[in-house]
């Protein structure tokens, strides 16, 4: 099962190895990762999405909890949450596949954030497949090259996660 | 405020934690550090030969004592060397301390002249790294990193410094903090009392309980608490192999050790427990066998101070965060203010089966008057002229075992061996620790031809030092390990298990100005053992020639239950 796990960690240089580390070293896999500072700059939020089962995830939580720069951890498929990744996709777009693929973005709530005479950039936000079927919409023959960010994630309604 | 260079401050902060001895080697690095401590009293330098020795020999002495090691090393080779002892200490959660010196920043990426990444290689070995980026930070990094290092479950930790972090020239006020506080560093102090009134309630309708007990209940300093647990309440008692002296080994309540080359009763008897208090062991492989398989009708309770060791290998049916000698002192409360205690006639049924477990197999093994010595035998002497009161430091292999199974501990680090990671080389240097520590003890290094080799060089250290180590070498000319599994699983071809072109570990000895003793008749044996431990300010390596063929046993089947056992060469479960 897919799993989106929240981290708030010293924002230390090492931190973000030593959470990557224990992910190669305990042999389970990272799927995404995205990682920045927060509003205080002491801290970073880090969101990795892996997959595993129950008992797996509990010993990948356990273990990133012991590491020392780990303050916080949250298991975000544990409840209700809001998901997001950011996609830019350069697309070819000639002759009639030009406003094929502005419908496109359109359809799916993107922009267009730069144009040349044969490819559009497009930037697309929302969840994870989402942004595939977007993928899937244009036909994978259209597309030049994808950048995406990685799932971030929090808990919908009052929860938060911080000090 | 008095200024220090940070060089200074390295050495001040150890001394203001109260390090009697820094075990280490120098090199460009330190120099810095090296020259601070010339001119200083207050810690004590042990020069060894090898880092690799350093660490073991600071692990040997926080195994005895319960205090930290202190390990200082130079970059690249020297920090490298001291790696399989950072690991060594990881894998058997021993409280440690290692300061590695470092290029200058500058330098640092540069592939420079012995730089190596230390931070990045030690990742998955330590609980916690620090880079010293700046001076002034080197008191709060040196009272941080003895505090991560002895507090919850216990582990190695490492502080890498460039050199120029501890330049002479470069001076600043120093001020030992008292407290430190991290916020994401929250050991637990308390196991959950609604856990442990669950534990308490199963524990004491238990007809056929086993209290399992590990590494854990020494670190934890839960020795006492368990004992008067065990007695209080008549239940049989096994300990691991880190766990040997948890419980008194001479105790009638105690079965030995369990596990892959536990005795037969410890093994049959968790195998048909009802329910097993684990208490500060963590349910490896070695002990278990096929976790699936493993006590199919207990009741299980886990204390782990350790969230991430509980459910790790087997799920626990009441598992309990918290420090071991905490949870244990308050179920011994409960147990005592119970109004309910253990029906004795289930437990003296209980006790029946166990006692035929127990005259079963008894760690029997073939004698003949004429034929070789056996290896068992060398370390029943042991026993027999130390009195059981001698520190035991064991290298890795069949003598290991055999200590294990043989020489019966009575109490708590007095049994000093690399457990988890199973370090050849670890038992001489580790001996070198536990001398320091207590210099009027006995303290046996048991080991073989193969491990000795593997850091004989310290024969030098314990010259220099005075050490009066007993090296008590099971010369069997193989890897007795290696060549007993050949002999079980690969139709006897003894590949590279050989120990050939041996030096005369005799002469050996003697060149490093010690007394060597060469012994290879049994009834030789025990007059020997009693002349080398009556020299007690010498170091004596005794050369004992054993059987090359005798082997390990009980020993598990791979793939099967606990109790899944070869008995001996020919009889199995």
């Amino acid at each position: 099962m897919r799993r989106i796990i929240s981290i708030l960690m010293e924002n230390e240089p090492g931190a973000l190895s030593r959470v990557v580390g224990l992910f190669s070293q305990r042999g389970y896999n990272i799927e995404t990762l995205t990682v920045a500072p927060t509003e205080d700059e002491t801290l970073s939020r880090l969101t990795l999405t892996t997959f595993g089962d129950d008992e797996k995830i509990e010993q990948i939580t356990k273990h990133l909890n012991k590491l020392i720069e780990v303050v916080k951890l949250v298991d975000l498929t544990d409840g209700a949450h809001i998901e997001r990744e950011i996609m830019l996709v350069k697309v070819k777009a000639t002759g009639s596949q030009r406003a094929e693929v502005k419908r496109s973005v359109d359809i799916f709530r993107g922009q267009i954030v730069d144009v040349t005479s044969t490819v559009y950039t497009v930037q697309l936000t929302g969840a994870t497949d989402k942004l595939q079927a977007f993928i899937d919409a244009i036909g994978e023959t259209q597309v030049l090259e994808v950048v995406r960010s990685g799932v971030s994630g929090i808990s919908r309604g009052e929860k938060v996660l911080n000090l | 405020m008095e200024e220090l260079s940070g060089g200074e401050m390295v050495v001040r902060a150890l001394a203001d934690e109260g390090v009697e001895f820094l075990f280490g080697y120098p090199g460009g690095a330190v120099l810095h550090i090296y020259d601070a401590l010339f001119q200083q009293d207050k810690v004590d330098h042990i020069l060894v030969r090898h880092e690799q020795a350093a660490t073991h020999a600071a692990d040997g002495y926080a195994r005895a004592t319960g205090k930290p090691g202190a390990v200082l090393v130079t970059s690249g080779p020297g920090a490298t060397n001291a790696v399989t002892g950072i690991a060594t200490a990881s894998m058997d959660s021993i409280p440690m301390v290692v300061i590695s010196g470092q290029v200058i920043t500058d330098w640092i990426g540069d592939d420079a002249f012995q730089e190596t990444d230390m931070v990045g290689i030690c990742r998955p070995l330590v609980k916690h790294s620090w880079m010293v980026r700046d001076p002034r930070d080197i008191p709060e990094i040196f009272r941080k990193a003895f505090y991560v290092a002895t507090t919850g479950r216990p582990g190695p930790v490492l502080i890498d410094i460039p050199k120029d972090m501890t330049a002479p020239h470069n001076r600043y006020p120093y001020e030992y903090p008292e407290h430190v506080h991290m916020r994401s560093y929250n050991p637990v102090t308390r196991g959950h009392t609604g856990q442990i009134r669950k534990a308490v309630n199963a524990m004491l309708q238990a007809k056929r309980p086993v209290i399992y007990a590990g590494g854990g209940a020494i670190q934890g300093e839960a020795h006492e608490v368990l004992t008067r647990l065990g007695r209080q309440l008549n239940f049989p008692v096994t300990n691991t192999l880190m766990g040997l002296g948890a419980f008194p080994g001479s105790d009638p309540q105690f079965l030995g050790m369990l596990g892959q080359h536990g005795t037969y009763e410890a093994n049959m008897a968790m195998h048909h427990a009802d329910f097993i208090l684990c208490a500060g062991a963590r349910l490896d492989d070695r002990v278990t066998n096929n976790a699936d398989k493993f006590c199919p009708n207990a009741t299980l309770v886990h204390i782990d101070v350790d969230p991430a060791s509980i459910s790790k290998n087997v799920p626990a049916n009441i598992p309990i965060v918290g420090p071991v000698d905490q949870v244990l002192g308050e179920m011994l409360a409960m147990v005592e203010q119970s109004e309910q205690q253990p029906d004795q006639k289930d437990l003296d049924r209980w006790w029946e089966e166990v006692q035929g477990w127990r005259q079963y197999h008894a760690l029997r093994y073939d004698h003949d008057a004429d034929g070789p010595m056996k290896p068992q035998h060398v370390v029943e002497t042991l026993y027999r002229v130390t009195e059981g009161k001698a520190y035991v430091t064991s290298d890795v292999g069949q003598h290991q075992m055999f200590a294990a199974q043989f020489y019966k501990f009575d109490h708590p680090r007095y049994w000093i061996n690399s457990g988890g990671l199973g370090t050849m080389g670890f038992g001489f240097p580790a001996a070198m620790g536990v001398q320091f520590a207590d210099p009027d003890a006995m303290v046996a290094c048991v080991t073989g031809e193969g491990s000795i080799q593997m850091n004989i060089q310290e024969m030098s250290t314990c010259l220099q030092y005075g050490l009066p180590i007993k090296i008590i070498n099971i010369n069997n000319q193989a890897l007795g390990m290696v060549r007993q599994w050949q002999d079980m699983q690969y139709g006897g071809r003894h590949s590279q298990s050989y120990m050939d072109s041996l030096p005369d570990f005799i002469a050996l000895a003697e060149a490093y100005g010690h007394v060597g003793m060469k012994v290879e008749r049994a009834e030789d044996l025990e007059g020997a053992m009693k002349e080398a431990f009556a020299m007690t300010d010498r170091l004596v390596f005794m050369d004992i020639y054993v059987d090359p063929a005798e082997h390990v046993y009980p020993m598990h089947i791979a793939g099967g239950a606990i109790n899944d056992m070869w008995l001996s060469k020919t009889e199995r479960t």
